[in-house]
């Protein structure tokens, strides 16, 4: 199957045995394309024993850390000048993760992050409310994740709003305009988990604006480490939610620069979903071998969609927990799983720094 | 100044810390006091349970200090203590504050020192000894030249201290002494810092081979690196082998199998530290040539195979079980590498004969920062280039 064909698939249609094949086929294929177009990469494969001509499970192809990003320049497009830098930044603030996507590529992610998003919301374009500002997309050459995020969420409503100005202040005033405009709808509500928080539901909270958001659908993701540091959980972040404006249709979503468009989203169940786009496999920090259901390990996600950059594969420094495949009550077919948190690199003994 | 925790004195008079005068090195009052330090520490009963309390005490006896005092500070009335002198230490290590405030006593003068942010049991011990000495009338006055603090990063302490200081002795590595180089210190004030250095260690499998026990010899390499998860900057990241190429085959696999049974059983990995070793393979693999990994039961100890040796090696390590190996036909394979950058070499069958010799043609100072395997991190008064008592006093010119 080709990609074009694959995209017509229904996100969460294929069972185990067909969802298996399907990916060790395409990712088989894809491994052998980056070692063909990316230097760097074929190096790493080529000291590893990797036969581009065989025919390898998914569970088996090779997967490099995503900080490998960060230091090197991973491309595999031979024309570079069409190619888009896309940029996180980077969890230790120092170097930046930088991702290249072409146009062929960059569109499928949009495609597929679409399909994902639909599945849960409907095909109708909702009015949607978006928690950030529009200035962070001003410069489309060079994007941040979170702008790109915030670009390819914003195809999935009507019309969409930016509630907060630059400064990253709610615009109290568009919020009630927005907000009487829709009074009775369903809409969507797109922001990143710490932006929802810091500067929407304190905003509200502080102000003691009660506003009705019970109609709402809030989309959100970005990870929680942030709130983490102000001690806010997952379900702290629902009860506030829900406390402070009646949100209660809450989807969390997982997903990285490093493979934007196939995130997985949480189902009213609390569990994280494998499209049929990528997967995931958790890992045995011991010897990287596979954990079973139930096990905590280190996250691995695999993704059909990167095809200028060799990120297909990638070991995340989450931490996560198979819950199952096929069989969420939820009637979403492929692997669900929970997230435990991010690995830390826990300070070392040693004398590296005196300054910490 | 805020967010300042003095740990001791437990009445601290800044006054009265500053008018105070530095003294000639190896003054009877510190040899008295260290000496008394080592009894306290040998006696507390919670140092059965910390090795490196038990070497501390060892090197502050006084029969040690008087051979020390031989080799660092022969002629009595020859020098003194620069004045103030402040300590910053490593936030990770335990034990490195101890030593170098015992340097700043011995060398003659007061010192400020900045503990680990870090809780370490070794460095309760180690003040309530402290503590107690002060407490006694003996050593009252002695005690007041130490002051012993902790604070937070970006903290206007490390201005202040800076500021009053005579030396300032920096622990490393490059970043941090880059940070705190910003505060200025007086113009008479001097720094003693320290930077980011690669070690390695060298093993004759010819000598290995004659060994009873295969098993102590992987307790020595552990205790030179999974004891600090291979982060002090002694801890080798290069294991260099030498011998005769069948003795190396099968030697090779005897110790890290050994080690591997040692770090099962007493080590914890860091689930981190597996992603960080196969990044950093993966970086040495698109930069480096003639890299091979060695095939490892897991991940706890990883093994990468050099086929040639250049000085690019230094750029990529990592800690926790990380091992770069060589196969050299002899030390003097070493000679372009040994840079300014290296600073420990564990040697481990290696003739102090053939390191005085590679000294010699190299033109290199390298034999003084040479330690059997197992003692790598063991301090002395020469650390990495500088010699801490000369450095932290002035001459007497007495001379005529």
């Amino acid at each position: 199957m080709n990609i074009e064909e694959i995209l017509k698939i229904e996100p969460y249609s294929l069972d185990k045995t067909t969802k298996h094949e399907l990916l060790s086929s395409y990712l088989s294929n894809l491994t052998e394309y980056h070692y063909i177009h990316c230097e760097p990469y074929r190096k790493i494969l080529t000291q590893i024993g990797f036969d581009p001509k065989h025919k390898y499970l998914h569970t088996e192809l090779p997967f490099l850390p995503a900080q490998l990003f960060k230091t090197n320049k991973l491309i595999s497009t031979p024309n570079e000048s069409t190619v888009k830098t896309l940029y996180s930044s980077g969890t230790s603030g120092l170097t930046r993760t930088h991702i290249y996507l072409d146009k062929e590529n960059a569109t499928n992610q949009t495609k597929v992050l679409v399909k994902i998003v639909s599945s849960f919301l409907g095909n109708k374009r909702l009015p949607m409310m978006i928690i950030d500002s529009d200035s962070i997309i001003a410069d489309r050459n060079q994007l941040s994740a979170r702008a790109a995020g915030v670009i390819g969420f914003s195809l999935l409503g009507s019309k969409p709003v930016y509630v907060l100005n630059e400064n990253m202040k709610l615009n109290i005033e568009l919020l009630n305009t927005f907000l009487n405009q829709h009074e009775g709808e369903r809409f969507l509500v797109f922001g990143f988990t710490f932006m929802v928080y810091q500067h929407f539901y304190k905003t509200l909270l502080d102000l003691n604006l009660r506003q009705n958001l019970s109609n709402a659908i809030l989309i959100h993701g970005g990870g929680w480490k942030k709130l983490e540091r102000e001690a806010v959980s997952q379900q702290g972040f629902r009860n506030k939610l829900k406390d402070v404006c009646g949100l209660q249709n809450i989807h969390d979503y997982y997903g990285m620069a490093e493979q934007a468009g196939s995130i997985y989203i949480q189902c009213q169940f609390g569990h994280y979903h494998a499209s049929v786009f990528s997967d995931v496999i958790i890992r045995r920090a011991i010897d990287f071998s596979i954990a079973g259901i139930g096990e905590e390990g280190i996250i691995q996600v695999v993704s059909l969609l990167p095809t200028s950059y060799p990120g297909h594969s990638i070991l995340t420094s989450d931490k996560g927990i198979l819950r199952g495949e096929d069989d969420c009550p939820c009637k979403r077919l492929g692997k669900y799983f929970t997230l435990t948190g991010r690995l830390k690199q826990t300070e070392l003994r040693g004398c590296s720094d005196s300054y910490e | 100044m805020k967010d300042i925790e003095i740990i001791f004195p437990r009445n601290f008079d800044l006054k009265q810390f500053i008018q105070m005068e530095a003294e000639e090195p190896f003054s009877m009052n510190a040899i008295s006091f260290l000496d008394a330090l080592a009894t306290i520490l040998r006696n507390d009963l919670r140092s059965i349970h910390f090795p490196e309390i038990y070497t501390f005490a060892f090197f502050c006896r006084k029969a040690n200090l008087a051979m020390l005092k031989r080799t660092y500070y022969p002629c009595d009335r020859s020098r003194l203590g620069r004045g103030i002198a402040f300590h910053i230490t490593p936030s990770n290590m335990a034990m490195n504050f101890a030593y170098s405030l015992v340097s700043g006593l011995l060398s003659g003068n007061l010192n400020i020192v900045r503990l680990p942010s870090q809780k370490f049991q070794q460095i309760n011990v180690i003040c309530n000894a402290i503590q107690t000495l002060s407490e006694k009338q003996e050593f009252k006055l002695f005690t007041r030249r130490i002051l012993l603090v902790k604070y937070p990063k970006l903290n206007s302490a490390t201005s202040y201290f800076s500021s009053i200081c005579d030396a300032r002795i920096i622990w490393g590595g490059d970043k941090a002494v880059e940070e705190i180089k910003r505060n200025i210190i007086p113009p008479k004030a001097i720094d003693i810092t320290f930077a980011d250095k690669y070690s390695l260690c060298v093993i004759n499998a010819d000598v290995l081979i004659k060994e009873n026990s295969p098993k102590n010899i992987a307790q020595l390499f552990y205790n030179d690196t999974f004891l600090f998860d291979q982060n002090a900057c002694t801890s080798p990241h290069l294991v260099v082998w030498v011998g005769s190429e069948e003795n190396i085959s099968s030697y090779k696999k005897i110790f890290w199998d050994n080690l591997h049974h040692l770090v099962i059983e007493k080590y914890v990995l860091q689930p981190y530290s597996t992603i960080d070793k196969l990044l950093t393979f993966y970086n040495q693999l698109i930069h480096l040539n003639g890299i091979i990994k060695t095939t490892t039961p897991d991940n706890l100890i990883w093994r990468v195979e050099l086929t040639e040796l250049t000085e690019d090696v230094t750029k990529y390590r990592c800690n926790c079980g990380y091992f770069v190996e060589y196969t050299a036909s002899s030390i003097t394979d070493l000679l372009p590498m040994i840079s300014k950058k290296y600073q420990t070499i564990g040697s481990y069958g290696i003739a102090k004969e053939e390191w005085d010799q590679i000294s010699l043609q190299k033109n290199l100072i390298v034999s003084e920062r040479i330690k059997p395997l197992g003692k790598t991190s063991e301090f002395s008064f020469n650390w990495d280039g500088h010699n801490l008592i000369n450095e932290l006093s002035v001459p007497l010119q007495l001379d005529n």
